[in-house]
C-alpha cells in the first residue's frame, strides 16, 4: 500500500484514502464538433501507459476530496512528486532532480 | 522422440538420460518471415500454428526473458467461453474447441481439465445477467446451463447455500466444458512443438526497437542480440504490449494494471470444480497439485512492477472465506503480481495495425489465458493471409473510433 | 539409553510440567514448552510424515519454520482442523491432538508408497509425457488419481468457528528477528525517542541463542543476558514486543504484514477469542535480522527419517533437552556441524563419526574433537543410507580410496553450509549480489529504508551480529562475547559416491521429492532457466517455499548449465514469509460484518412490517410487504392496484442526492447532463440524463432547481459513488474556472414517495408554507416548506405515472414522517409498496432503470430519449461521441415495448430475441428482453426489450426461443399505460 503526500493537505497518507484517477494532462478538446472520430478517440481511449515517469492523477477521495497530480515510476512504483491540478507537467529536469529512485 | 507412456517407460529404464531438449534455445538468424515478440502461449502457439497450419516455418519468437514467465506462467488457468456478446462467445468457443484436443495436438500433457465453471449469482441483478448469458449462449450454441440454488449444492457440496445476510447463493450458471489447465505445460508444449517443426526460439533477447521503411513498412526489429529482419511482425507481449507497440511510434489504447493472485498449500480434493463469483470479486479452483489457486482483482494504478499491495489480497480472501467459510484455517503459501494490459472496453485487439507488416495480439486484460490456442490461431492466420479470420475481425483497433465497442463489463452493468 | 522413562531421549528436563498429547491415535508425553516435534523425538519417534510425490518416509530436516518433511494435521476439533502445520513449531500444550497426513491408511502402512517403488517411471514432468490416451481418460481416469495421489492434508470440513483480528499500526524501527542481531538492535533503539516494534515467529526471543548453551555474552550466560535483555525491553515504554509473530510480507513504502498467532498454544483457546492477528505497519525505518538456514547436503539416501540438520539436532538438544538420536554421525562441509557435534557428545551422546567433505579443515577443530575421541573423516562423504523407518546405518566412502565402510547411527547431522534469509528484504525489490566467500546471496542496494543485520546480511557469528545490530539502530555498543566460532565452510555442488546416478536418490527439494537428478533432467530438455527449473522440478514450491532447497537447487543447476551461480540467479521470493492462514488477512470482516449493509431511516419500519428485502448495491431495501401468506406475484399485484387506485407509499430514501451550489451551478449542469438547464425556473424539475464521455448512459434523475444557483440533484441509488466522482473530476480536473461546490446529501434525507390519486389529499393537511393547488404546484415542481411542522423540500414526481410526491424531510425525521403519513393513509387504504411494485409500475410507464434497460452500451438514441438531449448546447459530457459513425449508424439496438401474443405469458428478463426461430444455431440473435412483468392494471404481461433496429419494427412481430417453446411478440411503444399522461392530474 503506497504512501501518497497530498499536495493540498501537505501531508504522507496510506494509499486507502486515494483513488486512482488515470492519466494526467489529457486536455479534453475544446473544438471537439471540429475534429474527426479517430482525434476524437484518441483523447478517450489513448493513453500514454508509461514504462517508467508516468504523470497521473489522484482523487484525495477519504481525505480532502482533492484531485492532484502525481510523477511516479511505474517500473519502482516510487512517486517522485506530486503536484496540485492546474500545475504543469514537471520538465524532464525537474523530475530527474526530484527522483530519488534509480 | 514422441511423449508417450512407452517412451516414459522406456526411458526410465536408461535412467532418462536420453531425453531431448524439449525447446533448444536458439541465437537468432539474421532474417525470418516472421517474427514473433513475446513467447507467452499467445506468441509460441502463433508460431506453432503459423508453422502448422499455414506452411509458414522460417518464424521466430523473441522473449525478453523465459519463455512462459508472463502471465501464461501467472495467472489462474481458468476456461471458459460462456461470453454474451457473438463476438465474444465466437473467439473464446474458438479457443476451447482447440484447447480440447490440445494435448495430443501437442504431444504434450496441458492438463486440460473440463471441470466445470460455476458462475455464483448472488442477488435479482446476477441472476438476470446469467439468464441473458445462458439464453445468448444457448442460440450461439455455446454451453452453459443455470444451476437453482439446490443443484449448486449438489454440483459443489462444500457450498454453502444457507440464507446469509450478505451474498447469499441465488444460484449459478455452469458452463461443463470449461475448466483449467496447467499453464507451465501449454507454454513449454507449444514451445516443443514450434521447435520441432523449425520455429526458432530465441529467449533473454529483448527487444529495443521496431524498424520500419521509408513508406513505412516494418522491416525487422532491433534486439539485445542486434538486428533482425522480418517483413512481418507480430506483438504478442500482454502487459509490455504498449512499449513495444510504442517502439513503432503506434499508441495504444492499452493500460496496464498490477494482478495478483495466491495459492494455498495443498490439500486432498475438495474443490472439484472452478468456482467464480462477480458479485464477491472471487474466483477459485484446486490444481492437480492441491493447492487452492484463488484470483484476486487488480490493483487500482497502473504499473509494471509486477508487484500488488497486500489489501488486495485481504479482501479477495475475505470474500472467499465468506463464501467458504470452511477455508479460513487453509493457508496462503504463496502470492505474486502479473501485469495485465486492458483495453476500454476490455475486449483484446488481435488483428492488423495501421502499420504494414506489424500485427498486434493485446488487451486480454484478465482473461488471456482461457484464450490461448485460439487467439494463437487466429493471430496465425492473420499473419498468414493479411487479413483477419472472420472471428477475430471484431476485435480490431478501428472499434476505438467508430464506436463499436464489445463491453462484457458493461453488460453486466450493476443495475439499482 | 533408558525406555523405562517416559521419554527415552530426553537428555535434561527444563523442569516444566510434563503433559500428554496424541499422534496418530496414540498418546505421548511431553513437557510445557516443547513442540510436538522435540516431544515425539524424545519418546524416540523420528517418522512423522510421507513427501508429497513418493510418500517416502520422513522424519524432522529442521527445527523451525523452515520444515519441509514433518507437516501434521493439528486437530482441536469441529471445523478446527489445520492440515500441514509443521511439527517443529506446533507448540505442544496439555491434551493435543495432531495426525500424520498423506498416507493411508496408516503411516507406516501407506499404500501411495508405491509412487516409491515405481518412481523411476514418474521423474521431473513425466505428467506432461503421458495420460494423453485415450483422450477420455484424462478427466475420467488419470486427472482423478493424480489428484487424490497428491495434496498433503485434508482440508477442513467444517466452517471454521475461530475469529480472526487484524489491526494498524505505526512505528520508527521495526525490527524483524529477536535473534542477538535484532536483540541487540531493540537494545539500542530502546535508548532513543523511537517507537520500535519487535517481532520474532518464535514464542521466546532469543532466536540461534536458545540454541547455542555455550556462548556467554559481557559475562553473562545466554539465559542470563536472554533475561536481562527481555527485561530491559519489556521496561522500555517506546518498544512493542509481538512474539508468535511472523513478519509475512514487505511491501510498498514500507509496510510490513504481521501475523500473530494468539492461541494455538493454548490448551484452553476458547471460540471468541482471536486465533490470529494481523498487523500492517508501517514503518519509518526497518531492520531485518531474519538469520540465516542451515542447507541441507544433497547425497544418496539423505531424506531417511533421523537424517537432519546439524543446526536443528543442536536446537532440540539445547533447546529441548532432547537427543535426536545415541549414535549421532555428522556429514559437513561446514564448521559449524562440529559445535553441533560436540554439544551432542558433551551432553553424552556417542558421535561415531563426522564425515567431512573438505579435504582440511581448522586444526582447532581437529583438536577438539580428537579431545572427545570422535573420529573425523577428511575428503569424505555418506554414499548410502540404511534403515527403514529410521536411518540404523549410513556407508562412509572415501572417494581416494574408492572404499567403503558401514558406521552404525540412529541419526545422522549433515550442514552444507547457510543461506542468508532475504525473503523480506526481496519482498522490497531490493537487490541481492553473490558473495563467493559464503557461497550464498547476500543483501545489495536497499529500496526502501531497510537494512540487514547479522547473519542475515551474511555475517556470521554472536558477537558480529550484536555489534551490527547495535550499529544500525544507532547505537555504539559494544559487546563482549564468549562463543564458539562460526567458522568457514566450502560448498560442493555435487558429492562423491561410487554408485551411478540414475541410480541414486539425492533429495533436494524434501517434500516435493525433487532430487539431483531431477534437475540434471530439467536442464537435459531444455530448461535452462532457472525459473523453469523451479516449475519444471517444482522444487522450491512446496509449503516451506524452498527455505533448505533454493540455494542447493541453484548451484546444482549452474553445473548443468554451465553458468556461474550469479548468472543462474535465484527464483523470485514471493510473500508470505511462511503459509499464512486466509482467516487471518480476511481478518474480521466476515458474517454481519463482511460489508456495510446501509439501511434507510425508514428500513426499520419496513422490518416490523414484514417486508421482504432484496440488496440494492450496498443498501437493503424492502422488495415487497406480503401480506400474511401472500406470494410475491400476489403481493406486487395488490401493491400496484392500490397505488393506481388510491394511494401507495414508497421509501425513496436510498437515491443518490448531490446538492450543487454556486454562481455558476447551471454552467456546471449544462455540462454535466445532456438536457438544457439554463432556463429552467427555481422551483421547477426536469429529468436529467447523464452519459459518460463515450456517450453511452452513465446515469439519471430528477433534479430540481432550488434557487437560481443551487439545485437538489437526485441519482441512482447504485450511482450515487460514481456520479459524485465524476462531477468533482470533471469540476476540479475540466472546468476548474466554474464557481460550483458539490456536497453529497444522500444520507441528509430521507425521501418518502407518494402515488396515486390520494396522493394530494393526504399530505394536504399536514403542509405548511405550499400551495399544493395543481395550478400553483404543477407536476415537476418543487417547493420549500414544512410537513408536520418539519422542513420538507417536496417534489411533485412521479416514477409510477400517477400524481405523486417526493417528500425530502431530514433524515432522521424519516420514520416519524412516514409513520405519521401511514396512519393518516388509512383512511386511502394506503399501501406501502417495495423496488418490485416500483419496477412494474414503470415499466408499464416505459420509464427505464439505468443498469437494467440499459447496460453501458446504450446511448440515448437508443433509448428513444432524444428528447432528453438538447440539440443547442454546444458542449457536455458524451456529446461528441455521440456523433461518432457507429453510433450514428443503423442497426443499433433500440429500447422498445413487447407484448407477447399470449398476453398470459410473462417473458425471461435476459431472453434473447430473433427474426426467424427456425433458422439453425448459432443463431442471429437481434436483442434482448430488458424487463418483464405481469401488469394486473392492464390484466397482461408488458416487457421492454433492445432490439437491432427496433424503433422501425413497431407492430411487426419477433420471436423468443426458450428451451422447449418459442414465444412470439408484437414490438410496441414502451408506454403501456396512460400514455397521454392525463393520470398525473388525477386526484
Amino acid at each position: 500500500m503506497f504512501l501518497i503526500h497530498c499536495p493540498y493537505c501537505d501531508e504522507d497518507r496510506p494509499e486507502i484514502e486515494f483513488s486512482y484517477a488515470g492519466e494526467a494532462h489529457i486536455a479534453r478538446p475544446q473544438n471537439a464538433d471540429a475534429i474527426s472520430d479517430a482525434e476524437w478517440s484518441e483523447y478517450l481511449f489513448i493513453r500514454e501507459n508509461k514504462r517508467g515517469i508516468h504523470c497521473e492523477r489522484w482523487w484525495h477521495t477519504n481525505g480532502c476530496n482533492r484531485f492532484f497530480n502525481a510523477v511516479r515510476n511505474t517500473v519502482t512504483d516510487k512517486f517522485i512528486m506530486t503536484y496540485e491540478m492546474g500545475e504543469p507537467r514537471p520538465t524532464p529536469e525537474e523530475i530527474e532532480a526530484a527522483r530519488d529512485d534509480d | 522422440m514422441k511423449f508417450s507412456a512407452r517412451s516414459l517407460f522406456a526411458n526410465a529404464l536408461t535412467g532418462h538420460k536420453n531425453w531431448p531438449e524439449q525447446f533448444p534455445d536458439k541465437e537468432p538468424e539474421k532474417q525470418y518471415d516472421v517474427i514473433i515478440v513475446g513467447a507467452g502461449g499467445h506468441g509460441l502457439g502463433a508460431a506453432y500454428y503459423l508453422a502448422k497450419k499455414y506452411g509458414i516455418r522460417n518464424v521466430a519468437v523473441i522473449e525478453k526473458g523465459w519463455l512462459g514467465g508472463g502471465n501464461t506462467g501467472r495467472n489462474t488457468t481458468v476456461i471458459r467461453s460462456n461470453y454474451l456478446y457473438d463476438e465474444s462467445a465466437a473467439i473464446y468457443d474458438h479457443s476451447v474447441d482447440l484447447w480440447d484436443g490440445l494435448s495430443q495436438e501437442l504431444n504434450y500433457n496441458t492438463m486440460f481439465s473440463k471441470r466445470g465453471v460455476l458462475m455464483l449469482a448472488h442477488n435479482i441483478h446476477d441472476v438476470q445477467s446469467f439468464q441473458r448469458h445462458i439464453h445468448a449462449n444457448r442460440l450461439n450454441g455455446v454451453d452453459n446451463q443455470w444451476l437453482s440454488r439446490e443443484d449448486c449444492k449438489a454440483f459443489l457440496p462444500i457450498l454453502d447455500i444457507s440464507e446469509r445476510p450478505h451474498y447469499p447463493v441465488l444460484g449459478g450458471a455452469l458452463q461443463m466444458r470449461a475448466g483449467t489447465a496447467r499453464h507451465d505445460s501449454v507454454a513449454w508444449g507449444y514451445a516443443r512443438a514450434a521447435s520441432q517443426i523449425g520455429v526458432d526460439i530465441i529467449q533473454n533477447c529483448a527487444v529495443t526497437g521496431i524498424r520500419r521503411s521509408k513508406d513505412g513498412a516494418v522491416t525487422g526489429v532491433e534486439t539485445e542480440k542486434g538486428f533482425i529482419k522480418a517483413n512481418k511482425i507480430a506483438v504478442s507481449a500482454a502487459g509490455h504490449s504498449a512499449v513495444v507497440m510504442a517502439m513503432a511510434g503506434l499508441r495504444f489504447p492499452l493500460e496496464s494494471y498490477p494482478l495478483q493472485a495466491l495459492v494455498s498449500e495443498p490439500v486432498k480434493p475438495v474443490m472439484p470444480c472452478v468456482v467464480m463469483s462477480n458479485a464477491v470479486h472471487a474466483y477459485i479452483s484446486q490444481s492437480d497439485k492441491g493447492e487452492l489457486v484463488i484470483g484476486a482483482g487488480t490493483d487500482q494504478y497502473t504499473s509494471y512492477s509486477q508487484r500488488g499491495a497486500l489489501h488486495i489480497l485481504e479482501h479477495t480472501l475475505m470474500s472467499i472465506c465468506e463464501l467458504f467459510p470452511i477455508f479460513k484455517r487453509m493457508r496462503m503459501l504463496r502470492s505474486w503480481a502479473g501485469i495485465v494490459d486492458v483495453t476500454p472496453d476490455r475486449s483484446p485487439i488481435l488483428g492488423k495495425t495501421p502499420i504494414e507488416g506489424l500485427y498486434v495480439n493485446c488487451g486480454w486484460g484478465t482473461g488471456g489465458f482461457k484464450a490461448t490456442p485460439g487467439a494463437a490461431d487466429l493471430l496465425a492466420y492473420t499473419i498468414a493471409h493479411d487479413e483477419p479470420h472472420k472471428i477475430n475481425a471484431p476485435f480490431n483497433l478501428d472499434r476505438f473510433t467508430g464506436g463499436r465497442l464489445i463491453d462484457e463489463a458493461a453488460a453486466a452493468a450493476v443495475a439499482h | 539409553m533408558t525406555t523405562d522413562q517416559p521419554n527415552p531421549y530426553r537428555l535434561s528436563d527444563s523442569g516444566t510440567r510434563q503433559i500428554s498429547f496424541t499422534f496418530d491415535g496414540k498418546t505421548y508425553q511431553g513437557r510445557e514448552g516443547d513442540t510436538l516435534a522435540s516431544a515425539l523425538l524424545a519418546n524416540g519417534v523420528h517418522l512423522m510424515g510421507r513427501s508429497f510425490k513418493y510418500h517416502r518416509p520422513r522424519g524432522v530436516l529442521g527445527s523451525g519454520s523452515e520444515e519441509p518433511n514433518a507437516l501434521v494435521s493439528f486437530d482441536r476439533g469441529a471445523g478446527r482442523v489445520t492440515p500441514n502445520v509443521r511439527a517443529t513449531t506446533l507448540e505442544l500444550y496439555d491434551g493435543l491432538v495432531a495426525n500424520s497426513q498423506n498416507r493411508w491408511p496408516s503411516l507406516k502402512r501407506d499404500v501411495g508408497a508405491f509412487n516409491n517403488t515405481f518412481s523411476m517411471f514418474f521423474p521431473a514432468g513425466f505428467y506432461n509425457k503421458t495420460f494423453m490416451w485415450p483422450r477420455s481418460f484424462w478427466d475420467k481416469v488419470y486427472e482423478p488419481f493424480i489428484r487424490s495421489m497428491a495434496g498433503l492434508g485434508l482440508a477442513p470440513t467444517k466452517p471454521d468457528p475461530d475469529v480472526y483480528a487484524s489491526t494498524y499500526g505505526h512505528c520508527d524501527t521495526l525490527i524483524v528477528g529477536a535473534g542477538p542481531a535484532g536483540l541487540a538492535a531493540a537494545l539500542a533503539a530502546s535508548k532513543t525517542d523511537n517507537r520500535v516494534i519487535l517481532v520474532d515467529e518464535n514464542p521466546a526471543l532469543g532466536g540461534s541463542l536458545l540454541s547455542s548453551e555455550k556462548a556467554s555474552i559481557d559475562g553473562a550466560s545466554i539465559t542470563d543476558w536472554l533475561a536481562q535483555t527481555e527485561q530491559a525491553l519489556r521496561q522500555a515504554k517506546n518498544v512493542t514486543i509481538l512474539t508468535r509473530t511472523t513478519a509475512i510480507g514487505y511491501y510498498h513504502d514500507n509496510f510490513i504484514a504481521l501475523a500473530e498467532r494468539l492461541t494455538d498454544h493454548l490448551a484452553d483457546a476458547e471460540i471468541g477469542q482471536s486465533r490470529e492477528r494481523l498487523h500492517r505497519i508501517r514503518s519509518d525505518k526497518v531492520i531485518l535480522a531474519q538469520g540465516a538456514i542451515e542447507r541441507p547436503l544433497v547425497f544418496h539416501g539423505n531424506d531417511l527419517p533421523g537424517i537432519m540438520l546439524a543446526s536443528a539436532a543442536q536446537t532440540f538438544l539445547n533447546r529441548y533437552g532432547t537427543a535426536v538420536g545415541y549414535e549421532v554421525a555428522v556429514f559437513t562441509s561446514h564448521d559449524s556441524a562440529y559445535g553441533a557435534a560436540f554439544d551432542l557428545h558433551d551432553a553424552g551422546v556417542h558421535v561415531p563419526v563426522i564425515i567431512e567433505a573438505r579435504t582440511d579443515i581448522d586444526a582447532d577443530l581437529r583438536d577438539s574433537a580428537a579431545a572427545r575421541g570422535i573420529e573425523i573423516v577428511l575428503a569424505a562423504a555418506v554414499s548410502n543410507c540404511f534403515g527403514k523407518w529410521r536411518i540404523n546405518a549410513l556407508e562412509l566412502y572415501t572417494p581416494i580410496n574408492g572404499k567403503t565402510r558401514r558406521i552404525k547411527c540412529d541419526a545422522l547431522l549433515m550442514c552444507g553450509g547457510w543461506t542468508p534469509s532475504l525473503h523480506l528484504w526481496s519482498h522490497s525489490k531490493s537487490s541481492i549480489k553473490w558473495d563467493d566467500k559464503i557461497d550464498a546471496f547476500v543483501p545489495g542496494k536497499a529500496n526502501e529504508n531497510a537494512s540487514c543485520v547479522g547473519a542475515c546480511n551474511g555475517d556470521f557469528g554472536l558477537q558480529t551480529a550484536l555489534e551490527a545490530g547495535g550499529r544500525v539502530a544507532g547505537g555504539e555498543a559494544t559487546y563482549t562475547v564468549s562463543e564458539v566460532p562460526f567458522g568457514r565452510g566450502e560448498t560442493f555442488r555435487s558429492l562423491p559416491n561410487y554408485k551411478d546416478v540414475s541410480k541414486q536418490k539425492a533429495f533436494v527439494d524434501f517434500q516435493n521429492d525433487a532430487t539431483e537428478k531431477d534437475i540434471s533432467l530439467a536442464v537435459r530438455e531444455g530448461f535452462s532457466s532457472i525459473e523453469h527449473v523451479k516449475r519444471y522440478t517444482t522444487i522450491g514450491m512446496a509449503t516451506d517455499q524452498g527455505k533448505t532447497s533454493n540455494l542447493n537447487a541453484m548451484q546444482i543447476a549452474s553445473v548443468a548449465v554451465k553458468k556461474s551461480v550469479q548468472e543462474v540467479g535465484l527464483t523470485t521470493f514471493r510473500p508470505p514469509y511462511t503459509p499464512t492462514t486466509f482467516g487471518a488477512l480476511a481478518g474480521y470482516r466476515s458474517g454481519d460484518l463482511f460489508e456495510v449493509e446501509r439501511k434507510t431511516s425508514i428500513d426499520s419500519w419496513a422490518a416490523e412490517n414484514d417486508a421482504v428485502f432484496e440488496p440494492v448495491s450496498i443498501w437493503r431495501r424492502a422488495r415487497y410487504f406480503p401480506n400474511g401468506s401472500e406470494d410475491m406475484h400476489a403481493a406486487v399485484a395488490r401493491e400496484c392496484k392500490a397505488t393506481r387506485t388510491s394511494l401507495g407509499i414508497f421509501d425513496a430514501s436510498t437515491l443518490g442526492k448531490i446538492e450543487i451550489v454556486g454562481p455558476d451551478a447551471a454552467k456546471f449542469m449544462n455540462l454535466m447532463y445532456t438536457n438544457p438547464w439554463a432556463k429552467l425556473a427555481v422551483g421547477r424539475c426536469r429529468y436529467g440524463l447523464m452519459l459518460r464521455e463515450d456517450g453511452y448512459i452513465y446515469d439519471d434523475g430528477v433534479v430540481g432547481r432550488m434557487a437560481e444557483d443551487r439545485f437538489h440533484v437526485t441519482t441512482t441509488t447504485g450511482g450515487a459513488p460514481r456520479v459524485f466522482r465524476h462531477m468533482e473530476d470533471y469540476l476540479q480536473s475540466e472546468f476548474p474556472e466554474l464557481d460550483v461546490w458539490l456536497t453529497s446529501t444522500t444520507e441528509q434525507w430521507a425521501v418518502i414517495a407518494l402515488n396515486g390519486p390520494n396522493a394530494r389529499k393526504l399530505i394536504a393537511p399536514f403542509i405548511d408554507g405550499i400551495d399544493l393547488s395543481p395550478d400553483a404546484f404543477p407536476h415537476m415542481a418543487v417547493r420549500e416548506g414544512k410537513i408536520f411542522g418539519i422542513e420538507t423540500r417536496l417534489f411533485r414526481v412521479s416514477f409510477s405515472g400517477e400524481l405523486g410526491f417526493e417528500v425530502n424531510v431530514p433524515a432522521h425525521y424519516g420514520r416519524a414522517v412516514w409513520e405519521a403519513l401511514f396512519e393518516a393513509g388509512a383512511e386511502y387504504g394506503i399501501v406501502p409498496y417495495g423496488t418490485e411494485a416500483m419496477h412494474v409500475l414503470r415499466a408499464e410507464k416505459g420509464f427505464i432503470i439505468v443498469g437494467q434497460d440499459t447496460d453501458g452500451t446504450v446511448t440515448p438514441q437508443d433509448a428513444g430519449m432524444s428528447w432528453a438531449v438538447s440539440k443547442k448546447k454546444k458542449d457536455f459530457v458524451g456529446k461528441r461521441s455521440l456523433m461518432r459513425s457507429d453510433i450514428v449508424a443503423n442497426g443499433r439496438r433500440q429500447l422498445v415495448g413487447l407484448l407477447t401474443v399470449d398476453p398470459n405469458v410473462v417473458l425471461e428478463e435476459g431472453a434473447q430475441i430473433v427474426a426467424d426461430p427456425d433458422q439453425p444455431i448459432p443463431m442471429d440473435m437481434i436483442g434482448h428482453v430488458t424487463s418483464s412483468y405481469w401488469s394486473e392494471t392492464l390484466g397482461r404481461s408488458i416487457a421492454m426489450a433492445v432490439v437491432k433496429g427496433g424503433f422501425d419494427l413497431e407492430g411487426k412481430t419477433i420471436f423468443v426461443p426458450m428451451p422447449g417453446t418459442t414465444h412470439s411478440a408484437k414490438v410496441c411503444n414502451p408506454v403501456f399505460y396512460d400514455p397521454d399522461g392525463e393520470r398525473l392530474n388525477v386526484g
